[in-house]
């Protein structure tokens, strides 16, 4: 018995009588009077230089009040974790000079009617000198490769002066040397959407003291404001984010992608602009996650015991690093699994292509690393002809533990999940499995 | 032809926080004249409950009953920083963050009742019935409604409280990648059950049984949400989605519901859950984050399985008919 | 081409308003009448989230020519409760936690209703194929065919 009153006990949700009713606020069921509505024109090249950019039918549409460019926004280079130390600035609100992937804005049409912005950013025209592309992480890598971001200057992001973000802990070459068996994998996965019912989007709204409300679907409403205000180079406190009520998000609102052209929408015009991604924006231009190739190479003793893994990961970063090179890292404090290994490698590589930039979305650096280490796993057991879960269970990591990034582990309950999941589908341990502790060692 | 079944496992650990720490949420609690608690915050709810459980959190600490809360989120104007919600870090950061505010406010709470009863703060104890009472001495109580009332027009006193939850940003050590990245970690054991279709490729998921540890459930209902929502979405990714169907080919890119494929109502697995608590010092209540890992154990548990059912070893994601199709006639040696 | 007028009865109370061309029923119900519970989530007929009842049969109303229902009988989510009392469908998803982020909550509700009052006693099966149409990127589904089940047990 805890003791607790409320802790523990299934209380109703709270925003759940608003959702069953109706009543529940989201972004866009703000309607304010004059509402402007601003659409893009998007880049139909993976690689592309911009030799020209013609507006002037678009202008004429009915409907359209202005067509924003790159030299409409003040700071029109950044990236979204220089909040935290993050560098280069490497990707443009608006195109400019060059395009590096399908689906990239170029244009922003703001219109009085949906429909007006619609026909105005059909009726750009861009004449487009494509460039050499790029699109798989290996090929990427391989010296010649056309550059994808002159930003980054390399087809890399580059940690510290490394390539890579980089594990080593003991001696994986002895390891392999000495093992009974080496066993080697590669496991691939494809981008994947997030897919939230509620699409991207905010709708700004010019204040009676000068300053802009900002209605959004963010993940993270000072991270999208001071993120904006460095765009808009205005005062932070010139912002005010209202949110907190999001129709899914699964770490497709965190990068900062509708707010600041709105914003600069408003300024222009003086009047509330909303821009909503529609469905197939948020299917093929919104940042999926990560693209991962995964290969692992263990040693393993015959009884089991794995005494070295050596895994090079690398994460389809897309055009643009977003929020990718901080995925990575978290790719590489996760390796190499859940298990005790005295001997680790890693080489994470944040690698960028002409693809749709990637970002965070639901376990970002771990969920693919899971598919590829679990599996890896059962082909090891399968290989000596043991149980899966024993074969777990022998090296799964407990308290006191050294971790390959060098953290002590604490508070640690692998092995009790998996004698907890082989009892409920009547998986037999043998009694020396059964007693195993995570905090005894 | 024939329908192969087949059994898979996969077990997990997940980090609590943003990966390397240095993410601070902060939040401010204050009480109206008439006894609500207002928490204050700039944090965001996704859907996956952070209003219910932070005020879970805040009315448990104040010992008032969960009705007594109001959340008042997200505006960046009237609530403190919140770093945002991602990362599962929102239950652990904001819950601490409200924790410490409300304790404070208790804190307060409790000195003034002690005015009002006459007696020593420290003899004062809360029931979560809205009362506070001597010890000992149940009929010696005050309701929070007259004392935050006497608070405000006798006293002259703010019953309030600031909470901030910080953990200290690591640095990496490009080298070795020695690092501090977690405040804890989230265990999880998923076993899959499927069914092969030999003929067509397709994968159905019969069961999943998934067994968590997650430090400390603060709402059952909500965890219950997590577990059975991610093993959807970790089932849809494993079978269905992908925006480049042929990776690194930028073709057939889905555009839409109709295009990008997920399970279904009528395609969706049994699922038996079941909760371990191993409360983690520094979490709220002992919680761990669990929002996002529950995606995770089931692809590879379903990859497993599939092997198990057929011989296939799927090592592309999605597990597609067309993929496992074209595996399943390479065993066969047919084409 | 110029604006038209058109009539409805949303939720028992008669609207007429100016619509444009092809204009769809869910733009009039959230842009010309403020009715804000049926959501856009793709407006394409993909989703579910914008499903209203025009009529008594379920419609995307994102798909919906407004022009071409005058004079019919739309009910949405806000129609539904009586004043604060909740009708069974929506005390059912409150009480089964059927409800996560929310915004596929007004469409599977509305599903909901046409089904059962069609159906008052539908098979978990026939559940299922009823809010086939409905896209929910959080729950996964258990919980909200379960509520509409509870919800046709406690109608009876």
């Amino acid at each position: 018995m805890t003791g607790y009153k409320v802790i523990g006990s299934a209380v109703q949700r709270s925003d759940a009588l608003g959702h069953v009713t109706g009543r529940t606020e989201f972004f866009e069921d703000l309607n304010p009077p004059g509402l402007l509505h601003l659409k893009m024109a998007r880049s139909e090249r993976h690689h592309a230089r911009l030799a020209g950019i013609d507006t002037s039918e678009a202008e004429k549409t009915k409907g359209v009040v202005r067509i924003l460019t790159a030299d409409d926004i003040p700071n029109n280079l950044f990236t979204p974790l220089k909040l935290i130390g993050v560098e280069p600035d490497d990707e443009p609100i608006l195109a400019e000079g060059t395009v590096r992937y399908r689906g990239e804005p170029i244009c922003a049409v703001i219109a009085e009617t949906e429909a007006a912005a619609y026909e105005g950013a059909a009726k750009v025209v861009v004449d487009y000198e494509d460039l050499p592309a790029v699109f798989d992480v290996e090929e990427a890598l391989r010296e010649g490769a056309p550059i994808v971001n002159e930003h980054q200057r390399t087809n890399f992001f580059t940690y510290e002066g490394h390539h890579c973000r980089r594990i080593r802990f003991g001696d994986v070459e002895q390891a392999f040397a000495q093992a009974d068996h080496v066993f080697e994998w590669r496991y691939q996965s494809a981008p994947i959407e997030h897919a939230p019912t509620e699409t991207t989007g905010c709708i700004v709204v010019p204040q009676a003291d000068g300053r802009l409300r900002i209605h959004s679907d963010t993940q993270a409403c000072f991270f999208t404001l001071d993120n904006t205000a460095l765009i808009l180079g205005t005062p932070f406190n010139k912002l005010r984010i209202v949110g907190g009520t999001v129709g899914g998000g699964f770490g497709g609102k965190v990068d900062v992608v509708v707010e600041p052209v709105s914003c600069v929408a408003a300024m222009l015009t003086g009047r509330p602009v909303k821009f909503v991604y529609n469905r197939r924006e948020e299917m093929q231009v919104s940042s999926p996650r990560a693209a991962e190739r995964i290969i692992i190479k263990d040693a393993v003793m015959s009884g089991g015991r794995i005494t070295g893994r050596q895994v090079t990961l690398y994460v389809d970063s897309g055009a643009y690093a977003r929020h990718s090179p901080y995925g990575t890292t978290k790719a590489a404090a996760h390796l190499p699994g859940p298990y005790a290994i005295p001997n680790v490698w890693a080489d994470c590589h944040c690698v960028f292509t002409n693809r749709t930039p990637s970002s965070a979305m639901r376990g970002f650096g771990v969920t693919i690393a899971d598919f590829a280490l679990e599996s890896q796993m059962d082909r090891i057991a399968r290989a000596l002809d043991m149980d899966p879960l024993q074969l777990r269970l022998i090296n799964a990591y407990r308290d006191g533990d050294l971790t390959a990034h060098r953290k002590p582990a604490e508070g640690t309950a692998l092995i009790e999940v998996i004698q907890k999941a082989a009892e409920m589908v009547g998986h037999d341990l043998p009694a020396e499995f059964q007693e195993m502790s995570s905090w005894q060692s | 032809m024939a329908k192969l079944k087949g059994r898979g496992y996969a077990s997990v650990n997940y980090p609590t926080g943003m990966n390397l720490g240095g993410d601070p949420s902060q939040a401010l609690i204050h009480s109206t004249t008439t006894g609500t608690f207002v928490v204050s915050l700039s944090s965001v709810d996704l859907g996956q409950g952070l209003k219910t459980v932070v005020a879970q959190c805040a009315a448990e600490v104040l010992g008032l009953p969960f009705e007594n809360i109001l959340i008042d989120t997200a505006d960046t104007d009237t609530g403190p920083h919140c770093m945002g919600t991602f990362a599962s870090r929102g239950t652990h950061r904001v819950g601490n963050a409200v924790i410490m505010a409300a304790a404070e406010a208790r804190e307060v709470m409790l000195a003034v009742a002690a005015d009002e009863l006459e007696v020593d703060p420290g003899d004062l104890e809360t029931d979560g019935t809205g009362f506070i009472a001597v010890k000992g001495a149940e009929e010696k109580r005050i309701h929070i409604t007259d004392l935050a009332l006497a608070a405000h027009f006798k006293h002259g006193r703010t019953i309030s409280g600031r909470g901030i939850f910080l953990k200290e940003q690591s640095t990496v050590v490009p080298e070795t990648g020695e690092m501090d990245p977690d405040s804890c970690q989230a265990h999880a054991c998923t076993v899959a059950v499927v069914e092969v279709d030999d003929e067509t490729g397709v994968v159905e998921v019969l069961e999943m049984h998934n067994a968590y540890e997650i430090g400390r459930a603060l709402n059952p209902a909500m965890v219950t949400q997590q577990v059975e929502g991610g093993a959807w979405m970790g089932m849809s990714h494993a079978l269905f989605e992908a925006t480049e169907p042929y990776y690194p080919a930028r073709d057939h890119g889905p555009a839409d519901f109709t295009e990008y494929l997920m399970p279904g109502p009528a395609d969706i697995a049994r699922q038996y859950s079941v909760i371990l608590e191993r409360p983690a010092d520094n979490g709220p209540f002992g919680a761990k984050g669990i929002g996002e890992m529950t995606a995770n154990a089931p692809i590879p548990a379903i990859a497993n399985a599939i092997f198990d059912a057929c011989g296939v070893r799927v090592e592309t994601m999605p597990f597609t008919p067309e993929r496992v199709l074209r595996d399943l006639d390479a065993l066969k040696g047919t084409t | 081409m110029p604006s038209s007028v058109v009539n409805l009865t949303v939720n028992g109370r008669e609207q007429e308003f100016l619509a444009r061309p092809a204009e769809s029923l869910l733009t009039s119900l959230r842009d010309r009448l403020g009715l804000m519970a049926a959501k856009r989530g793709c407006a394409q007929g993909s989703c579910g989230t914008c499903t209203v009842l025009v009529d008594d049969k379920p419609v995307m109303s994102c798909l919906v020519a407004v022009e071409t229902i005058e004079a019919a009988e739309v009910r949405t989510l806000e129609g539904v409760a009586d004043g604060e009392r909740l009708d069974e469908v929506q005390q059912a998803f409150l009480d089964g936690f059927a409800t996560q982020c929310g915004f596929c909550t007004a469409g599977m509700i509305m599903t909901a209703e046409a089904l059962l009052a069609e159906n008052p006693d539908p098979t978990h099966d026939e559940v299922v194929e009823a809010i086939s149409g409905n896209v929910c990127r959080c729950t996964g589904y258990r919980a909200i065919v379960a509520a509409i089940l509870d919800a046709a047990g406690r109608r009876k």
